[in-house]
């Protein structure tokens, strides 16, 4: 950064403090040969930045079914994952821009026993929306009804290490795991684990009564969700209603933004992108996260139990290529490293696969098997522009003497009969806050979402050490290690890293925004306010 | 028994028949699709434990032909279950309680467009047959195959470019709500209509003119125009009468396409009728909440064939007092 | 009319076959020449599309969505394969599906329509009583399920519209020839001890065949249509396979911002023209062909 650009980062910042006049801003930046035009317009964008009340806040999301409940056990999409981190509910901790852990409705929590035992203190005085105060119970009962036998849950999944959650008194909740993980408070803050008032140890969901930022006015599965401030929200939050849309259709999301409908559209569609980032009064949301679309192998499967035929594939495909064509430049390629380079621990392995069909030929013909013939399930459901995708794949891979044969499977029932069941097919990964995080869910032996059925016994025993690690040197390198052996040996093709994007009105302000998910980390309707 | 009443009865009856096999077809089909209620819902967070406890407790784990007469039980009773969503809460939401406020939406679109389209649809297709071969039938017939042949979401999206963003005189989202006033509900629905509109009068319109030329050659049109009545008195008077028919099956064909087709024109506008309900539930196999759209698309069919077979009956004197 | 017929049919029998057909074309309005000319030519593409198509059906030639130039004649696609290409392609499976089905859809549905109405008694209540439950069923959320569950390969999809299909054609089928049966030249040949084919391919057929040629116009353009929404829901014809409803379904985004995102019509727009074109060309040929049927002399 200049010593220029240090400057008019602290005017702009005295701006949005309102402790530099508009005047002497524009002084100060015109004195670096900026025209006044342009010294206007930042003095107008430094001055949006200062928080304040008020507004409705409308937004229309590419998610939301007619089957969606208010059921925190079957939140999954974009449409109600929110609900849990900003909007009825409000989880023990946040994730902040920098993806640290922020304490919410926990004041505190220290770990003991190597990290096996968390203690978690709970802030005094929360109230929910119907007045009850929340206690150590609640949050006990909550984190039971995802992790009890019969959950449906998908929390679960990410609390499959956690034993036991007891209260010790009114404001004192113990976790006990069965191992150590240094990173338990990232993972307590899943979207699911909003906490819901109790009543003999379970918890009552059905009126949408939480303790977060807003109450829940009304909801329409598939179609709409109003909701108004909460005057008790022991948080911060700006917004005096919000208002969110389900329209799943991307041309007629953008058109509801592009006619004035909405401040606020995720999923942009990058073919038309231009569009929206030229309509009048507009940013693009556009952030660069921990995402990915990638295309898993069962390495438990001919020909993909061979390293050669792996590696071979890997190299025979021009990621690149699909950056520019299914993200229309809206992300970045990938190196089958599932961290993204935002994620702490994350490294980029050593060779980078670029586009090499003559390697890949030659790979082949060290393992004999030229000429190779295989399978790629797709689908857009597993991400937008999937078959696209496959097909582009397939005309790389030609020159590799590779022919790929896309099948394109229906988009109901995806996940449930390709994924991980097909040889070879897509997939797409949300965020998650951390490495181990990451990993455990999607590339340990035993993890549900091991989607390459890839049991590497060092990769494993690196896992468990670096989760409960607390020397940093040490657990950086292991993680490295671990990233290595993805990129050299596992069978998981990371095709590109997505861009969120989304189309923003200039009505609204903000900050720095969240990596970790969509819609600023699914924290805009508490962090965003009307500028 | 007067012969029409007595055919109504019959037909009332034998449409009952007719939705029982239509929810043996639905719940068939339903059972044969790969997955579940449990496993769409999960998508990807599905793991074999979360599903087998989705089941047990919606009981989707006990034999499919027990679930099937233990739900036509229920509705033979009135009660059409529980959606599947939201289940396993203290607070259930019927089905009837999904259904009923989208039902209204659908149904208020399909009788705005039906009194748009089919006066006008009739209208053209007699002027067309009139007039045949001027000027204004081929244009008209140019004008009403164009519209028929570009896929509706096009139409529809062409109709939002023009006077959604462009002009601005229509909202491009129909969203809308229980407390929405009739007349915005009029505004918000414009777009939608429209686009119907042009879909279904190119097919009902064609259907008319081509029935009254056919029926320009008959002996007794000749007779007609021999004791020297005009072309326009004997297309109307003694054409139209005959040509009721086919008309009638083509626009109860299309009134049954307003209220049971829409599901596209659904999803561009974003209006919360039936039709995306049901697509939804399908790719979810939320069964009860399937099975209703399916009955109530049925049952609005079988009433609209009804009244289209009636009117072949009563306007063919051959068909009312049968030898 | 019986008077007439035999004499008829004496003179016509001393032209040639070549000569009727010149006679026929030369008296066809310019309307029905156009479809006929759009006809043949969709046909010729369909037939030489590997010849006339200079790049591939799934060959990636460029960027996504170059526009119209030099390089590529109408730009290229969202993914960068020769639109033109694809066009031409295209022409060869959309119609080969559409005849296929439409073909299949009649032949079933128009036979099982006047043989029902003509025997009625159980087998007109059997066999309607099973299409009515069809019809009662939306198509295109019906399609997507069987689609689903009978495996998305282009010979089901044929099958599975074709069945949908039949149903609508039996209905209009039936109702039509429930006018022709109660003729009384219909009850005549059934005195005469006529077989039921006879009856159904001489007499009725012949006499409701104008509706259905209509209707066979129409259904036929209904294919892409069917086509084009599934596609638009998410179900359609196996990539890359080219077919024109998918190719507009793919680009359905940019039709909302015509003009103003490329300096040509933008991609969706070629294939809903291909579609419409035919659809007109083929209704003009039916309404030429509904219009000599009538037995009608020109007016003109």
């Amino acid at each position: 950064m200049t010593e220029f650009e240090m400057k008019l980062k602290a005017a702009e910042k005295a701006v949005g403090l309102g402790k530099l006049s508009r005047r002497d801003f524009i002084q100060f930046v015109m004195a670096s040969g900026v025209t006044l035009a342009a010294a206007q317009a930042m003095f107008t964008r430094a001055a949006r930045a200062e928080p304040k009340k008020g507004g409705t806040f409308k937004a229309a999301v590419g998610h939301g079914q007619t089957t969606d409940s208010l059921d925190p056990a079957t939140w999954s999409n974009g449409f109600t994952f929110a609900w849990g981190k900003s909007v009825m509910g409000a989880p023990l901790v946040q994730i902040s821009p920098k993806n640290e852990v922020i304490p919410h409705v926990a004041e505190s929590f220290e770990p003991s026993d190597g990290a096996k035992k968390w203690v978690f203190k709970i802030k005094k005085g929360i109230t929910f929306h119907n007045g009850k105060t929340l206690t150590a119970d609640d949050v006990v009962a909550t984190i039971n009804y995802h992790i009890g036998p019969d959950s449906k849950s998908p929390a679960k999944g990410v609390l499959s290490n956690l034993v036991s959650a007891k209260a010790d008194g009114p404001d004192t909740v113990v976790f006990e795991l069965s191992g150590g993980n240094a990173d338990f408070p990232y993972l307590v803050s899943d979207y699911h684990l909003a906490m819901y008032p109790s009543e003999g140890g379970k918890i009552q969901w059905e009126k949408g009564i939480g303790a977060g930022p807003y109450i829940l006015k009304s909801f329409e599965p598939g179609v709409k969700m109003t909701a108004e401030r909460n005057p008790n929200y022991f948080g911060t939050t700006y917004f005096d209603a919000i208002e969110l849309l389900s329209i799943i259709d991307v041309a007629a999301r953008t058109n509801a933004y592009l006619s004035g409908e909405v401040h606020f559209i995720d999923r942009a569609d990058p073919k038309t992108i231009d569009i929206v980032k030229n309509a009048p009064n507009t940013s693009l949301y556009n952030v660069s996260g921990t995402a990915l679309y990638s295309a898993p192998m069962l390495v438990d499967q001919a020909p993909f139990d061979k390293l050669e035929v792996r590696q071979a594939l890997k190299w025979a495909i021009n990621r690149q290529e699909l950056v520019d064509k299914i993200l229309y430049g809206y992300g970045s390629a990938g190196n089958d490293n599932m961290l993204a380079p935002s994620l702490k621990y994350a490294i980029q392995p050593e060779p980078v696969y670029t586009y090499d069909p003559e390697k890949a030929k030659s790979l082949l013909k060290k393992a004999g098997m030229e000429n190779l013939k295989v399978d790629l399930s797709a689908s857009d459901a597993a991400f937008p522009g999937g078959v696209d995708a496959a097909l582009l794949m397939a005309e790389q891979a030609k020159a590799a003497g590779i022919e790929i044969n896309v099948v394109r499977e229906p988009n109901d029932s995806y996940w449930d009969n390709v994924w991980i069941k097909k040889p070879w097919c897509q997939c797409y990964w949300g965020g998650r806050p951390t490495a181990d995080a990451f990993l455990s869910i999607s590339m340990a032996a035993d993890a549900a979402w091991n989607d390459t059925r890839w049991k590497n016994p060092r990769f494993n025993e690196l896992l468990v050490a670096a989760r409960a690690e607390t020397d940093e040197a040490k657990r950086q390198a292991m993680y490295a290690e671990c990233q290595q052996l993805v990129h050299d040996d596992g069978g998981q093709v990371v095709l590109m890293f997505n861009n969120y994007v989304g189309a923003l009105s200039n009505a609204i302000g903000h900050g720095e925004f969240n990596t970790d998910f969509d819609h600023d980390g699914g924290f805009m309707y508490e962090r965003w306010w009307m500028a | 028994m007067h012969p029409v009443l007595k055919t109504v009865l019959q037909r009332l009856g034998l449409g009952l028949l007719t939705l029982f096999v239509v929810s043996v077809m639905i719940f068939a089909s339903l059972e044969m699709l790969p997955g579940g209620f449990a496993e769409a819902i999960l998508g990807q967070g599905a793991t074999p434990e979360t599903v087998a406890a989705f089941n047990h407790q919606l009981g989707l784990d006990r034999p499919a032909a027990l679930r099937y007469f233990e739900w036509i039980g229920n509705v033979l009773h009135g009660d059409f279950g529980y959606s599947y969503a939201g289940a396993g809460g203290s607070i259930k939401k019927s089905v009837s309680a999904i259904i009923a406020p989208r039902l209204y939406n659908t149904f208020f679109l399909a009788i705005m467009t039906a009194i748009f389209a089919v006066p006008l649809a009739l209208f053209l297709g007699i002027m067309a047959a009139l007039h045949r071969n001027s000027l204004f039938d081929r244009a008209v017939n140019a004008a009403t195959l164009t519209t028929i042949a570009t896929p509706e979401f096009f139409i529809a999206y062409l109709l939002m470019f023009f006077f959604a963003i462009q002009l601005k005189w229509f909202p491009s989202l129909s969203t809308v709500s229980e407390g929405t006033s009739l007349l915005e509900h009029i505004y918000r629905a414009a777009l939608p209509s429209i686009t119907l509109t042009l879909v279904i009068v190119a097919h009902m319109m064609r259907m008319t003119r081509a029935a009254l030329i056919n029926l320009l050659a008959s002996p007794y049109m000749e007779m007609a125009r021999l004791k020297g009545v005009s072309q326009r008195d004997a297309i109307i008077h003694h054409a139209l009468p005959n040509a009721w028919a086919p008309i009638a099956t083509v626009i109860a064909f299309n009134l049954a396409y307003l209220v049971v087709g829409v599901v596209v024109v659904e999803v561009v506008f974003v209006y919360p009728g039936i039709g995306q309900l049901m697509v939804d539930s399908v790719s979810s196999r939320n069964m009860p909440v399937v099975q209703a759209c399916a009955l109530i698309f049925a049952a609005t069919y079988i009433l609209l064939n009804l009244s289209a077979d009636i009117v072949s009956i009563v306007t063919n004197p051959r068909l009312l007092h049968p030898k | 009319m019986t008077a007439q017929a035999p004499q008829l049919r004496s003179v016509r029998a001393r032209r040639t076959f070549w000569e009727n057909t010149k006679r026929t074309l030369a008296s066809a309005p310019i309307s029905a020449w156009f479809g006929m000319i759009v006809i043949l030519i969709y046909v010729l593409a369909a037939i030489f599309a590997p010849w006339l198509a200079p790049h591939g059906e799934a060959e990636v030639v460029g960027k996504a969505y170059q526009p119209a130039g030099e390089q590529f004649f109408l730009g290229t696609d969202q993914i960068g394969r020769d639109l033109f290409s694809r066009l031409i392609y295209g022409a060869r499976n959309t119609i080969g599906i559409a005849f296929l089905t439409t073909l299949l859809s009649f032949a079933i549905g128009g036979t099982l329509g006047v043989l029902t109405a003509l025997k009625r008694g159980w087998l007109d209540q059997a066999i309607s009583r099973v299409v009515d439950a069809f019809l009662a069923i939306p198509v295109l959320i019906f399609a997507l399920m069987l689609l689903a569950v009978a495996g998305k390969s282009i010979l089901n999809l044929i099958l599975i519209l074709a069945l949908l299909d039949s149903t609508r054609v039996f209905r209009l089928a039936r109702a039509t020839a429930l006018n022709v049966v109660v003729m009384d030249y219909v009850e005549a040949a059934k005195l005469r001890g006529e077989k039921m084919g006879w009856i159904i391919f001489k007499e009725v057929l012949p006499n409701i065949l104008p509706p259905l040629i209509t209707e066979f116009g129409l259904r036929f353009c209904f294919v892409f249509l069917t086509i084009a929404a599934l596609s638009f829901l998410g179900v359609g014809i196996q990539p890359p396979t080219a077919d024109w409803g998918s190719m507009v379904a793919e680009s359905k985004t940019l039709i909302t911002f015509p003009v103003r995102t490329f300096p040509w019509i933008p991609a969706p727009f070629y294939p809903a023209m291909a579609i419409a074109l035919l659809t007109v060309a083929i209704n003009f040929v039916v309404d030429w062909f509904l219009h000599k049927t009538s037995g009608l002399r020109d007016e003109k």
